[in-house]
């Protein structure tokens, strides 16, 4: 893959040479800023759950809504550094990986299906699972066409 | 104080997703995202233990805090994941994003049963 070309893992992609290299060249404030960004992402989750809490048998609209909404925002953000602009070294570790990777989250979507099927409300269950991967997907597609379209860079392909 | 709990164990589990993805890809020179596949299929798994504890009154609130929503949720990432499948759609592999999808949201969701069945054995 050529370096032009925007990674696949926004988080590292050791293919693209400038991110292989990057835990040589300072390792200590490379990691405190994907610390710092992720303090700040879980937080902002936590505050959502706690605001928005949901029954056993209830829609977790929470998280849904903080993955789909990181999922736009990683859309914005990666043709922002990678695409339109070249970023300072510690912007993606801070806000990509980050700040999105810990307001995101795997784990609590993947427990709070677990959770619906015990208590029984399987619907629930199958719509939140369904309904969180679509929604996310379409929401990175979104990000990356509108911000694509706003900053006038023109779609990138590889042959891949 | 469970905001500080949550705080500090995001500011573990950020870096240890970012160390854990590379180390993985070091490994495997596909295109394929293993690296996010491992971390979002292990901090299920560990949640998966900690909700089924906390169930069980085995484990507290505040470890779940510490160790669930602050290092498991900070660990795992739905937006690289999903940022990951759309650009595999984009660069042409198509069959990569379709099986990372059903992959990712399969291995998750068998690690968090497999995790709750843990704790309820351990604790139940």
């Amino acid at each position: 893959m050529p370096p032009e070309q925007p990674p696949v893992d926004p988080d590292v992609d050791l293919r693209v040479p400038r991110q292989r290299a990057e835990l040589r060249r300072g390792t200590p404030s490379l990691l405190a800023a994907i610390a710092l960004g992720g303090m700040i992402g879980a937080v902002l989750r936590h505050g959502l759950a706690v605001a928005v809490p949901h029954s056993p048998t209830g829609f977790p609209w929470a998280t849904f809504a903080v993955n789909v909404s990181g999922c736009l925002l990683i859309g914005v953000l990666m043709v922002l550094i990678t695409e339109a602009w070249t970023a300072p070294r510690l912007v993606r570790p801070f806000l990509g990986v980050g700040v999105l990777g810990g307001y995101t989250t795997f784990s609590a979507y993947a427990v709070e299906v677990q959770q619906a099927m015990a208590v029984g409300a399987a619907r629930t269950a199958l719509l939140y699972l369904a309904g969180t991967l679509v929604a996310a997907l379409v929401a990175v597609r979104v990000g990356l066409t509108l911000t694509r379209l706003a900053t006038g860079v023109r779609r990138l392909r590889s042959s891949g | 104080m469970t905001v500080l709990l949550v705080a500090l164990g995001a500011a573990v589990g950020a870096p240890l997703r970012y160390l854990l993805d590379r180390a993985v890809q070091a490994r495997h020179g596909s295109a394929f995202p293993w690296g996010t596949l491992t971390v979002n299929v292990l901090g299920s798994l560990i949640l998966g233990v900690l909700i089924g504890g906390a169930g069980a009154g085995a484990v507290p609130g505040s470890l779940v805090a510490l160790l669930g929503t602050g290092l498991c949720g900070a660990l795992t990432t739905y937006s690289t994941f999903g940022y990951e499948t759309v650009r595999l759609v984009e660069t042409g592999a198509r069959r990569y994003a379709l099986v990372n999808a059903v992959v990712s949201v399969a291995a998750a969701l068998g690690a968090a049963f497999l995790g709750v069945t843990l704790a309820e054995v351990l604790w139940g």
